[in-house]
């Protein structure tokens, strides 16, 4: 309880420090990762393998940049890894010709490349209209989402895989600039809008006061309904873009592409603060939390770890870092 | 009552503090086996804590309670304070996806004869039983969410009563109730007089005292004014002794001389009949530079009333004009836009996000107001922030603060500070003083009439009259109606018998 007669002259100095220390919670794990990395792997901190763990990171750190807004504000979607899979494979289908799998269409790459956040969007807007509209369970609602949208790529991929597209479709994983790949000046970017405008923005501001507590919200003047739909539009046409990160990187788009990454976003979001009862956590968190993972990905690949095992020592890292972030905040994530 | 029996509970001179504040002070009730013992008292004037020192839940600092003339039972022997008293709240406790049944006997279901094994049947039959030898005409089979309000009740009392409990506290039982639900209540607690069980009866609507109870034990400012039988305590007599003969007020009454306004000049606020399920037909005018009280009990409309100004409650029926202009209810950014600043009933619930800053919490209705583009300049927040910490008196270590961290009354400040951020020409406080103390509730009911000297309207909620001394004129409102009015300067006694909906006048 604050003690109004004698307020602290350190008060906001140490307050600033604190939010901070909650916001870096991560930080001691991942340094512990580059240096266990460094000790135990010649190549590891060589400047190639570096670049390699942020591009390979690129695409997860969309989906987690898109999972965390959403979090923040109180809701959930786990049909993300399916958007990020059939909004590609749209933009390709409309684009490439139908000897090579496409619809035959044959409309203009640019075209085909707006087609996808436009897809990605779409599907957003879709949810949010069951979940904030009709006041469906997000949960469910987004889990059923998933199978629908995954099931809707299958049939619609037939067990093929689409890669006759122009180059442009691949430019993002596949690409450089100034030495990075470009997905990786796109992720960073994303982080750095969509960071600034969660800080300092009062749309930003909004999506913390709703996943805080929607009912005051509401009553300052925020409307409660728009922020759903935004939130969960934005992090569709992210997810889709994530989805053409992956696809540049692989050089094509398949069934599967994204399936089985949402359980790994969850985890990302949640390492690095992100409250999943919304209103809680930075996207610098999330970004540290999406780092780890990419790192300890790679750490464990250098290693050659039988790929038999790599899950269960995946997962199990997954738990340890939960408990260092535990830790090192000193509070409960969930109390 | 006979000498030659004990009374069922007696508590003597029991102290309680918490904190600073006072609970209780050397006070007492005394219970005799059989009868129905009303308790009254306004808000605050320790009901809550005798109940809780009666049921054992709370150990006095000093008094002692003594059950059929032999001392409590310990503490910590919940079982034995289980068979001697028992508490239904306001709240139901029930659990909701069970049936009653299961609720009745939860914790203790009966076993098939050999086995260890619940057994439904027997647990079904022996709730049949039980309800039907209290004349409990609820089905034990139905899912206890899906019962009414009354019948809950009556299934609480029936599982206390199965405990072996012969005492039940009642805490306000009909607050939820209509007229018709609380008849049939109170024939169910004549009946189950009649058989033997004896109540404490917790209310608010002094009429239902003289209904069903035979004596009553008043108390005012943490302490006992008067054990009487009912018939020695007419209305008038009741009500003098739970408001008292007050000297000093807390917060002077500074009404300014009546201005007259030019017949041009619109009301701030004006309702024309304005009607939704909780209020009916409401007409009003409020002026600029004038507060106006709003007094009802829960249930009486008068808080629905409030937020259909401030947006948060949406009208069927009637007009509302702010300023001449048509204000649409139910809609939280028209009432920003026509000048209504409100402080929500529950701040837990409407007013406060907690995990973000005091200054994010002030500034949130004027977020867009902060910066170019919907850009919020950190500056800008604080400096307004600040300057609302220094006009209201926050407590707090500065705007960064979260406002998890400020004490209960702080953070009805900050809410105060937020329904001021858009220099509202309308303020609408509901129930401004709820759950804090006294220093914060002087600071809240200065910034009050400020606002009307700073020539806002203002409409106080409350059913408190600390709120209501500060306005010019009160009006009361009883079951969805306003149903009279008093200019500055009421006594108290008239104007809670118009809030309890009794005549003044009786006796």
């Amino acid at each position: 309880m604050a003690d109004p007669a004698a307020p602290s002259p350190a008060g906001p100095v140490r307050r600033a420090a604190r939010f901070r220390i909650r916001d870096l919670a991560l930080l001691p794990a991942v340094v512990l990762l580059l240096v266990i990395g460094a000790l135990t792997n010649d190549t590891f901190l060589e400047r190639q393998n570096l670049i390699n763990i942020l591009g390979a990171s690129s695409a997860l750190g969309l989906l987690v940049l898109a999972e965390a807004m959403i979090l923040i504000s109180g809701r959930m979607d786990l049909s993300l890894e399916s958007i990020a899979g059939l909004a590609p494979a749209l933009g390709f289908l409309v684009v490439i010709p139908a000897a090579s799998g496409g619809f035959g269409t044959g409309w203009p790459a640019w075209l085909g490349l707006l087609i996808i956040p436009l897809a990605g969007a779409l599907i957003g807007a879709v949810n949010a209209a069951l979940i904030v509209g009709l006041g469906l369970n997000g949960f469910i609602v987004t889990l059923a989402m998933n199978i629908v949208l995954r099931g809707v790529l299958i049939g619609l991929v037939s067990g093929r895989t689409l890669f006759d597209a122009p180059p442009a479709f691949f430019a993002l994983g596949s690409e450089n600039w100034l030495g990075l790949p470009l997905c990786v000046w796109v992720s960073a970017g994303c982080f750095a809008v969509a960071g600034f405008a969660l800080r300092y923005h009062r749309f930003g501001r909004a999506v913390y006061a709703v996943g805080g507590n929607a009912p005051a919200a509401r009553a300052a003047g925020i409307r409660v309904a728009r922020v759903g739909w935004a939130v969960l539009v934005v992090g569709g046409a992210l997810s889709a873009v994530a989805g053409l990160v992956i696809a540049g990187r692989v050089g094509a788009v398949d069934a599967n592409q994204g399936s089985g990454m949402i359980f790994t976003v969850f985890a990302a979001a949640v390492i690095g603060g992100i409250s999943l009862r919304g209103g809680r956590g930075s996207l610098l968190g999330a970004l540290l939390g999406t780092l780890l993972l990419g790192m300890l990905e790679n750490l464990l690949t250098l290693a050659q770890v039988s790929a038999f095992w790599i899950q269960a020592i995946y997962g199990g890292i997954i738990l340890l870092a939960l408990i260092v972030a535990r830790l090192t905040t000193g509070e409960a994530q969930e109390s | 009552m006979t000498g030659a029996r004990p009374p069922l509970v007696e508590a003597i001179g029991i102290t309680k503090r918490y904190g600073p504040t006072v609970a209780l002070m050397d006070a007492g009730i005394t219970v005799e086996a059989g009868e129905s013992h009303a308790l009254v008292g306004r808000n605050g004037a320790g009901k809550s804590t005798l109940v809780s020192v009666l049921t054992g839940l709370t150990r006095p600092e000093r008094g002692t309670v003594r059950y059929d003339g032999g001392p409590a039972p310990a503490l910590a022997d919940r079982a034995a304070w289980r068979r001697r008293v028992a508490c239904v709240y306001q709240r139901s406790t029930t659990i909701d996806e069970l049936s009653v049944a299961e609720n009745l006997f939860l914790g203790r279901q009966p076993v098939t004869p050999r086995g260890r094994v619940i057994s439904r049947r027997r647990m079904r039959r022996q709730a049949r039983a039980l309800l039907d030898e209290w004349g409990v005409p609820v089905d034990e089979t139905a899912r206890a969410g899906g019962l009414s309000v009354e019948d809950t009740k009556l299934v609480e009392i029936a599982r206390a009563l199965s405990r072996g409990t012969r005492f039940i506290v009642l805490d306000e039982p009909t607050a939820q109730l209509d007229s018709r639900a609380t008849d049939r209540l109170f024939a169910h607690m004549r009946r189950l007089q009649e058989a033997g069980v004896t109540f404490l009866y917790i209310s608010h609507h002094l009429r239902e005292v003289y209904e069903v109870c035979q004596a009553v034990t008043v108390l005012r400012d943490a302490r006992r004014i008067v054990t009487a039988p009912v018939g020695a305590m007419p209305p008038g007599k009741l009500i003098e002794a739970m408001t008292g003969e007050r000297g000093g007020l807390p917060v002077p009454h500074t009404a300014p001389p009546p201005r007259p306004f030019g017949a041009t000049a619109p009301a701030a606020v004006r309702l024309e009949q304005l009607s939704s399920p909780d209020f009916h037909d409401v007409s009003l005018a409020v002026a600029a530079g004038e507060v106006v009280g709003l007094a009802g009990l829960a249930g009486s409309g008068s808080h629905q009333l409030g937020a259909a100004l401030a947006g948060l409650h949406r009208a069927s029926g009637g007009r509302a004009w702010i300023f001449g202009r048509p204000l649409r209810t139910g809609s939280v950014p028209a009432a920003l836009a026509a000048g209504v600043g409100c402080l929500p009933r529950d701040r837990h619930h409407e007013g406060l996000v907690p995990l973000l800053s005091v200054a994010e919490n002030i500034t949130m209705p004027i977020s867009g107001r902060l910066g170019p583009l919907g850009l919020i300049a950190p500056k800008a927040r604080d400096a307004v922030a600040r300057r609302a910490i220094a006009d209201l008196g926050i407590g707090t270590e500065g705007p960064a603060q979260p406002l998890s961290e400020l004490s209960g009354g702080n953070q009805q400040k900050v809410v105060l500070a937020r329904a001021l951020a858009i220099d509202p020409r309308v303020l609408v406080l509901i129930d401004p003083t709820a759950g804090v103390d006294v220093g914060a509730k002087r600071a809240l009911l200065a910034a009050a009439i400020r606002a009307r000297a700073e020539g806002r309207a203002v409409l106080v909620v409350s059913d408190q009259l600390e709120d209501l001394r500060v306005c010019d004129r009160v009006l009361v409102m009883f079951n969805g109606f306003v149903t009279a009015e008093y200019p500055a300067g009421w006594r108290d006694g008239e104007l809670l018998a118009a809030v309890e909906g009794v005549a003044a006048g009786d006796g």
